[in-house]
């Protein structure tokens, strides 16, 4: 969610129950804009809290002007001090997505790969990597996993230029309210897979200034999103139940929309057998 | 300056001088002639679209004027999506009383439930005011709500308001002696609001008197079905009886104790009545440990699942409420302690102590020692068997009539006619068992910057979403999430049980091999030899044997 409306969305994203403490907030916001000011963002995003078994990790995001580039995401323990994190490799995903259970809450926990099996060791590069990862890439992945899985965007909200870069579109009045209880009318903020496999049909429909993302209509299994309406169909909230803890929220016919994450940092595996 | 020079065809300008108003070479230099163009000009702009309806003359108006209003950044970028709105706009206002009846309902619905809420019911009078204010079980819902916010948990001020004043309204409606604001259970399409109450002892005298009659209704049922399907076999010629015996049926607490100590009212939202969940049975948590399922939000929806769940989703949603009250309700230690009237030891023996009352000496503990020590909380609610209850039940001493069949046959149970013991009441938290290497509770402060007014907060890691707060003589415990519990594995559903035999399998109905040719006559040899030697001793019967053969 955007840092300069930090409140007001808390209140709509806290029919979960999570949210943060007065003094988190206040921490926030004397923090996030300092963040802007000494990384060059043009926005900073707070996306939310990964809950440790000893602490949490509170992380923000921050971008550029083009909104589809890589971000950089910050970590802090307490809201005031923020980290850099290294950027997220693919090979970085692959070796934390071996971890399971709980974050520490201590960044520099080390976890043991003990359980490697010896077809894993061969493919281990020969520069002698450990067997040992630090919570913080564990951290990385995890941030990126979920981005790339569950973070979404409202159609319409973001606008790709010919050149390349996406921007914000300045028209967006927000979507309506049955619009808005569609599957369809929200993306994922992430490079499109199934784009392409639409049939000519949708693909004659789609606006491509718009439309270069990818629906969650088609999203495996189905059902792993809830759309509920709250305060009377005020606020739009989507849950995701891939990635317990991700709520997205918009007040239909408005520009408020955003994301936050407030959970332990694990994927729901069990979710074919919940629904 | 109009008059430029010779018109590309690019150019917007092209063809607009054809008729030779414009002369290719030379400048239009005569004012006359220049005003003819102009007005040409706007005559053209202004001819109005076939399609439409609209021209050009005016649609540039509207949009410069907007433009200058408004006067936005960059303007040049988005123009064509201020041409697009523009022409939009002028189509609205036709269609604006039909979308607003459309779309505003749901809304307006919503916000007279919830006003209701906020109106009392008048026609009471002074002194029940006075009544209120003294001895009402309604709970200080914001006062719980203000602490649990120092740790950054919590609903939405709004959110607990609203649910503050439906729990008034509750207790105006049910008879009830306490209650206190259980938590909030997500689901896919609605979200579950729970209260736990107790009711007044008459209340429930009655009760559990509605209880019974239903209960003995449906065993009449059942009874008047065996009767008919008594009477159907015997006429027919009866297929093999099958020897299976059902596992006895372990039935549930009585209301009041064990797991159906607190009823439990949920509602979808502030504002939808209450709903009273069915009380559990012990077959109902036992199944409830093995699956795994979403709530939709609706308490009818069926619980597909396997083991199958004996119930719809209200009675899966009581059960896991139950489950987690059992795990993960604490208080601090002291602040309640066992009643000096003690029972019979016998009584006690069985279940351990289930009632306890407030200590009146109760020393509140510093929130330093509350973070520091796990053993500074206690369990204030039983813990669950295996068997699904909280006081140990052997299903064997029913009915006398069964028992010696059960003794004989040995029923498969690991621990047959073993008593199973649970942690008693009270047991500090720190001897909760972790999964794997996850404690079982982690406790923090909720604020590190200002130790003296911290609040001790503590949440369960085995059912993430309870949380407990202490402060002075405060505590309170609280769940907000999706009702499941913690497990680190994957959820391994159970398989389905192997295959029954039917029959057992003996040589009568065991195929073999047909005998060989040689095989055959070894038999017929054998046999001839027997019959040689017993025509012999049948010598002397012949006459008899043969008068009773012309008889057959």
């Amino acid at each position: 969610m955007e840092a300069s409306c930090l409140g007001a969305a808390l209140e709509l994203v806290s029919s979960g129950g999570a949210g943060l403490s007065p003094e988190k907030r206040a921490a926030l916001g004397a923090s996030l804009p300092l963040l802007r000011r000494d990384y060059r963002f043009q926005r900073v995003w707070f996306w939310g809290r990964i809950q440790g078994l000893r602490g949490a990790y509170y992380v923000a995001e921050g971008m550029g002007a083009d909104l589809a580039a890589p971000r950089s995401r910050l970590y802090s323990l307490n809201c005031v001090e923020w980290n850099l994190l290294p950027p997220a490799s693919g090979e970085m995903v692959a070796r934390a997505e071996a971890l399971k259970g709980r974050f520490q809450g201590d960044p520099s926990f080390e976890y043991e790969l003990g359980d490697a099996k010896a077809e894993d060791e061969e493919k281990l590069p020969e520069d002698g990597q450990e067997l040992v990862i630090k919570e913080e890439i564990r951290l990385v992945a995890t941030i990126e996993q979920i981005d790339k899985a569950v973070g979404i965007i409202p159609r319409g909200s973001f606008v790709k230029t010919p050149l390349g870069p996406v921007h914000e579109n300045r028209n967006f009045e927000g979507l309506s309210l049955t619009e808005a209880k569609k599957l369809s009318s929200y993306f994922h903020l992430a490079e499109p897979v199934n784009l392409k496999n639409k049939t000519l049909l949708e693909k004659a429909d789609l606006d491509p200034s718009t439309d270069f993302l990818d629906s969650l209509e088609h999203d495996i299994p189905k059902g792993s999103w809830t759309v509920q309406l709250e305060k009377g169909g005020m606020v739009v909230v989507l849950r995701s139940l891939l990635w317990l803890g991700l709520t997205f929220y918009h007040v239909p016919m408005t520009k408020q929309y955003g994301y936050v994450y407030f959970g332990t940092g694990e994927k729901n595996l069990d979710l074919p057998f919940m629904l | 300056e109009p008059g430029h020079g010779p018109y590309q065809p690019h150019e917007p300008g092209y063809g607009l001088y054809e008729t030779g108003y414009s002369p290719e070479d030379k400048q239009i230099s005569e004012p006359s002639t220049q005003m003819l163009a102009v007005q040409n000009a706007k005559a053209y702009l202004q001819k109005s679209s076939t399609a439409s309806g609209l021209n050009l003359y005016d649609h540039l108006a509207n949009m410069l004027t907007k433009i200058l209003d408004e006067q936005p950044r960059n303007v040049v970028d988005i123009i064509e999506n201020i041409s697009k709105d523009v022409k939009w706009s002028q189509f609205q206002k036709k269609m604006d009383t039909l979308r607003d009846e459309h779309e505003i309902l749901p809304t307006f619905e919503v916000a007279e439930k919830r006003k209701a809420l906020f109106l009392k019911a008048h026609g009471e009078g002074d002194e029940e005011l006075e009544d209120e204010i003294a001895d009402t079980p309604l709970p200080n819902v914001m006062e719980t709500a203000f602490y649990f916010e120092q740790a950054g948990i919590g609903l939405s001020k709004d959110e607990t308001y609203h649910i503050f004043l439906a729990l008034k309204q509750l207790i105006s409606v049910q008879p009830i002696q306490t209650c206190r604001f259980w938590g909030k259970i997500l689901g896919l399409e609605m979200n579950y609001i729970v209260a736990e109450v107790q009711y007044h002892d008459r209340a429930e005298e009655e009760e559990a008197e509605e209880e019974e009659d239903n209960e003995e209704g449906k065993k009449g049922m059942d009874e008047e079905k065996e009767g008919d399907e008594d009477e159907e076999k015997e006429e027919d010629d009866e297929p093999p009886q099958s020897t299976y015996k059902p596992p006895p049926v372990i039935p549930k607490e009585d209301t009041g104790t064990g797991t159906n100590k607190y009823i439990y009212f949920v509602c979808n939202e502030p504002g939808k009545p209450w709903v009273k969940l069915p009380p559990v049975t012990p077959a109902q948590i036992v199944c409830a440990r093995k699956i795994k399922k979403f709530f939709t939000g609706r308490l009818d929806a069926p619980v597909v699942s396997f083991p199958p769940f004996p119930g719809n989703e209200a009675n899966y949603l009581r059960a896991q409420i139950a489950r987690i009250s059992a795990g993960t309700q604490i208080c601090p230690i002291g602040f309640y302690q066992f009643g000096e009237e003690e029972g019979d030891e016998e009584e006690e023996g069985i279940g351990g102590r289930d009632t306890y009352e407030e200590n009146p000496d109760f020393q509140p503990l510093s929130v330093v020692e509350m973070v520091d020590s796990l053993s500074m909380w206690v369990h204030h609610t039983q813990h669950i068997l295996k068997q699904g209850r909280c006081v140990w039940l052997n299903p064997f001493q029913k009915s006398e009539e069964e028992e010696e069949g059960e003794e004989e046959e040995k029923p498969e149970e690991p621990d047959e006619i073993q008593q199973e013991i649970g942690p008693p009441l009270l047991t500090p938290i720190s001897e909760d068992e972790g999964i794997q290497n996850v404690p079982a509770w982690t406790a923090q402060f909720s604020t590190n910057l200002v130790p003296q007014y911290a609040v001790a907060i503590i949440q369960s890691n085995r059912w993430p979403g309870a949380y407990t707060f202490a402060s002075g003589r405060k505590f309170d415990n609280i769940y907000l999430g999706w009702g499941h519990k913690y497990s680190p594995e994957n959820h391994t559903p159970s398989l389905p049980p192997p295959v029954q035999t039917e029959y057992p399998s003996g040589p009568e109905i065991t195929e073999t091999n047909d005998p060989s040719v040689e095989e055959e006559r070894a038999l017929q040899a054998a046999q001839e030899e027997a019959l040689a030697a017993a025509e012999e001793e049948e010598e002397e019967e012949e006459e008899d044997e043969d008068d009773e053969e012309e008889d057959d």
